[in-house]
């Protein structure tokens, strides 16, 4: 945000009604955002540091950390595949239903976590379409880790697509034709021009994306079968723990996701700004 | 999705790898699981849909989930374009952090903001223990869930709202009070129209929200049957009662109202564009 | 290398781009499409460069570009080693000006790559022929327009092109800059002689820079011909009144008229005087003198309510002492007629 931005946007608006406002919104902010994000550290660290460290080293707890991180390794580096693949082909070329396409692409944001969990359910439990099918070869997915992988693949489809969609649409195709003329390949045009172009928004994406995969939660509930070591997800596991009256781990646990999410918030502003430069500097080029 | 003869450009490099895959995976992750759950709506009888539908039980977390969450919404509009308005017009110490702070609810996995609410709002917690003797029960009370939404919701109001005020013609404003108006009158005439739109699509995505929510409400609702159950918990029980098509007829009922107001939203702002040739 | 398009046709849904179009341009030669937005121009160029497929038709000789009278419909933009300009440049905004002109030569295949330091040579070389020696580490945001439109240029030399195909290359630069590039761009094309066809909506500068001159309008080619042709012997009424303002004379207001043809004299072509000269004089009144520029215009009511615009030399408008509301007779010198039957 400069200095120029802060003089065409900032009010002339009565003093009183300044601060009215702006009381309003930190009281509103305070209560809503930072009591929360407090109140999970408090409960964290208030059975002292010994009981933190032994929620954290439970096997249990050990064994969620590393299915959140098995589940995020493998649908993150997919969907960002899939999103850039998405983004070249919708803003690329012109083709018929090309507004349907993206629209079904942002479907996932629209569906209920818990219903999409039901539709997996449809489809690969026993009694779904492919259940029985996948039984036969021995692969469970319902109940078991491939479906919560591929919940949390479902929930995160449209991250980085919606990402870099608007911002490839805006950037046109003139600098890839005029590789593409210059003898370059459609490789080589995508490597050295596209990208390069659009890295911040695809890193954008891509942190959107790890930050939903790995707090998901309705989904995942309902296709993991709920059994700590072995399909329980963080979230899955801090539910437990909060239903077993264990308030302290389940609060230590919490603070590791809070954390994340705080990093998630401070990785984004500084994202949000280089995103903003870059697109200042296309203005004062056309 | 095909290419006609006139319509034909030379195209860049990717175009059958790019399209193929995005329709592989399109299909595969969301068409089918979209098809799997419409068919097996459509297969069970009317008669039988309804019949679920029709249970007090159903119909009460039905209520609970529109109207908190309409209710949300409306409590997420105001706030949020207050907040908005704040964070575009004014400056202020710690202005840049609340603002990065906003998308706090967006970015928090919705179980930890689930329990944390209730370590707050319990009737032994933080703000819940000083609201008991007043006779205020959050937790465990369609205010409960009142609460969870309006968390969950706010940052798609205010970062809707955010944007449309950023774009406001200063300029407009500075004719109408050399025109003569007041500054309330040009905030109610000049301004607030321009935001209408906006507004109403943060309104919308906030229902939109609202509606599927899951992770955030369950541990501060408390999850009892005809007063606090919210639909989407209620097809989890389905499920674990192995009532896949209950769990269905639920769903069917959520996804089409979710949907319906999206489409209602764009339909209303392709009208305002019409109208105002707006763009 | 020499261009060929044979009768092509180009639709977009029910929009009609291109409509049989043929032109033909030599080798070495440097041509101008001149026209309005929407004529076509655009489209044509980007055929040439194959970013736009023509229309199929059954005729197997129509449709068709041919380079070096070599059909090239199978040809991929990049095969066909074609330099092409963009109207915004295009440049590369994370590249430096120097890696910018390299790419052509750094994305070739291994086998027909130059070495680094022929690289180097080549983008030196070119830096001093579009005279940014010593910019080459910057980056095109730090150029200005005029600068960023040559590196786009060397970018594209840097290929070697066969053909030189620029999208209204100075459309987005102001006056003064556009004069310039107009004239340094004629004398780099009198040095190299890579056949060039140049899109612009500026007749100023087609008729400046261009051996010839490719008047379109809706789809159609008007008119191909020298920029003398062109601006003295008009094939249409678009062209004479796309090229340069023009007075139309039409109904019974000449005796040259004959039925519904209309006769269109530029504001120089007309002579005015205080006494009707011959029998095509027309009587009318000065109604303003614009006497800003290296010519005066001068604004007649004739008396039968026509506005006609006449452009006078300084020197003359002295000597004849015009004034507002003075009767005066213009004459024209020359005339273009248009009707349906026939054309002069």
């Amino acid at each position: 945000m400069s200095s120029t931005e802060g003089f065409s946007h900032e009010s002339r608006d009565p003093k009183w009604v300044q601060f009215l406002l702006i009381g309003l919104t930190l009281g509103f902010v305070f209560l809503l955002l930072i009591l929360p994000l407090g109140v999970i550290f408090w409960e964290a660290f208030r059975k002292g540091i010994k009981t933190y460290a032994l929620a954290l080293s439970d096997r249990n707890a050990q064994s969620a950390i590393a299915l959140t991180l098995l589940a995020t390794a493998i649908s993150v580096p997919v969907n960002m595949f899939f999103g850039l693949a998405a983004a070249w082909a919708t803003t690329k070329y012109s083709f018929r239903g090309k507004s349907l396409l993206i629209s079904i692409i942002d479907l996932p944001f629209a569906i209920s976590p818990v219903i999409a969990g039901l539709m997996l359910i449809l489809l690969y439990g026993i009694h779904g379409w492919f259940g029985s099918t996948l039984q036969s070869f021995g692969l469970q997915v319902i109940f078991a880790v491939p479906g919560v992988v591929l919940a949390t693949m479902f929930v995160t489809v449209p991250f980085v697509a919606r990402e870099l969609i608007p911002v490839m649409q805006e950037q046109g195709s003139e600098q890839e034709w005029a590789a593409v003329s210059l003898g370059a390949s459609g490789w080589q045009t995508f490597v050295k021009v596209t990208l390069p172009n659009i890295r911040w928004a695809l890193l954008y994406g891509v942190l959107l994306c790890s930050a939903r995969a790995m707090g998901e939660f309705g989904a995942v509930s309902v296709v993991s079968s709920n059994i700590r070591g072995l399909t329980n997800t963080l979230p899955l596991q801090i539910d437990a723990l909060y239903n077993d009256y264990n308030a302290p781990a389940a609060f230590a646990l919490s603070s590791i996701l809070a954390s994340l999410s705080i990093l998630t918030l401070i990785a984004k502003s500084w994202l949000e700004a280089r995103i903003d430069y870059r697109s200042k500097d296309k203005e004062e080029l056309l | 999705m095909s290419v006609t003869g006139t319509m034909q450009a030379r195209r860049l490099p990717g175009f059958g790898l790019t399209l193929g895959f995005t329709l592989f995976y399109v299909t595969l992750m969301i068409a089918l699981p979209i098809a799997a759950l419409l068919l097996k709506a459509s297969a069970v009888s009317t008669t039988e849909l309804i019949e679920t539908l029709k249970s007090p039980r159903v119909q009460a977390s039905l209520r609970l989930t529109f109207g908190a969450s309409v209710l949300a919404a409306l409590i997420n509009t105001f706030f949020g374009f207050v907040a908005a308005w704040t964070l575009v017009r004014y400056r202020f110490i710690g202005r840049r952090m609340i603002d990065s702070l906003i998308d706090l609810p967006f970015a928090m996995p919705t179980a930890v903001s689930g329990i944390a609410l209730m370590a707050i709002y319990a009737p032994t917690g933080l703000i819940g223990q000083h609201l008991i003797p007043w006779g205020i029960k959050t937790a465990i009370s369609p205010l409960g869930v009142l609460i969870a939404l309006v968390f969950i919701g706010f940052p798609f109001a205010v970062r809707t709202i955010q944007p449309a005020i950023e774009e406001l013609d200063i300029e407009a404003e500075q004719a109408s009070a050399s025109l003569g108006a007041s500054r309330l009158q040009t905030f109610t005439r000049v301004t607030l129209p321009s935001l209408l739109p906006a507004a109403l699509t943060g309104f919308t995505l906030a229902l939109a929200r609202a509606l599927g929510e899951y992770g955030s409400v369950i541990f501060i609702a408390g999850n009892l049957p005809m007063r606090t159950e919210i639909a989407s918990l209620l097809i989890v029980s389905r499920l674990d009662e192995n009532d896949v098509v209950g769990a269905c007829a639920i769903a069917v009922v959520m996804l089409t109202a979710t949907f319906g107001l999206l489409l209602g939203i764009q339909a209303i702002q392709w009208f305002i564009q019409r109208k105002t040739g707006r763009s | 290398m020499s261009v060929e398009v044979r009768q092509v046709n180009k639709t977009f849904g029910s929009y009609k781009a291109l409509q049989d179009v043929s032109l033909k341009v030599n080798s070495g030669e440097l041509v101008a499409l001149l026209g309005p937005s929407g004529s076509g121009k655009t489209t044509l160029l980007r055929m040439i460069a194959g970013m736009e497929v023509p229309d199929r038709s059954q005729n197997s000789e129509e449709g068709k570009i041919l380079f070096f009278n070599q059909d090239v419909a199978k040809w991929s933009v990049s095969q066909r080693q074609v330099g092409f300009v963009f109207q915004h440049y295009a440049l590369f905004k994370h590249m430096s000006v120097f890696e910018n002109i390299a790419f052509g030569l750094r994305v070739r295949p291994r086998g027909q790559r130059p070495s680094n330091a022929q690289i180097h040579d080549r983008v030196k070389q070119l830096l001093q022929l579009i005279q940014l020696e010593g910019f080459g580490d910057r980056f095109p945001m730090q150029l200005s327009g005029g600068q960023r439109q040559r590196v786009a240029l060397a970018r594209a030399l840097a290929i070697e092109p066969k053909v030189l195909l620029l999208d209204e290359p100075f459309g987005a630069l102001d006056a003064k800059v556009r004069q310039k590039l107009r004239e340094w761009l004629r004398r780099l094309h009198e040095q190299m002689h890579t056949t060039t066809i140049l899109v612009t909506h500026d007749q100023e500068e087609a008729l400046e820079v261009a051996d010839r001159v490719v008047v379109m309008n809706q789809a159609k080619i008007e008119q191909i011909g020298t920029p003398e042709e062109v601006f003295h012997r008009p094939a249409s009424e678009f062209v004479i009144d796309f090229l340069g303002s023009v007075n139309v004379f039409s109904g019974r207001s000449s005796e040259t008229l004959k039925g519904e043809s209309k006769v269109y004299v530029r504001p120089h072509e007309l002579q005015i005087s205080r006494n009707s000269i011959d029998h095509t004089s027309i009587s009318g009144q000065v109604q303003k003198i614009h006497r800003a520029g290296a010519s005066a215009k001068v604004f007649v009511q004739t008396d039968n309510d026509q506005k006609v615009r006449v452009d006078v030399p300084m020197n003359q408008l002295q000597s004849l002492e015009l004034g507002i509301g003075q009767q005066v007779f213009i004459t024209p010198m020359q005339a273009h007629v248009f009707s349906p039957d026939y054309t002069i």
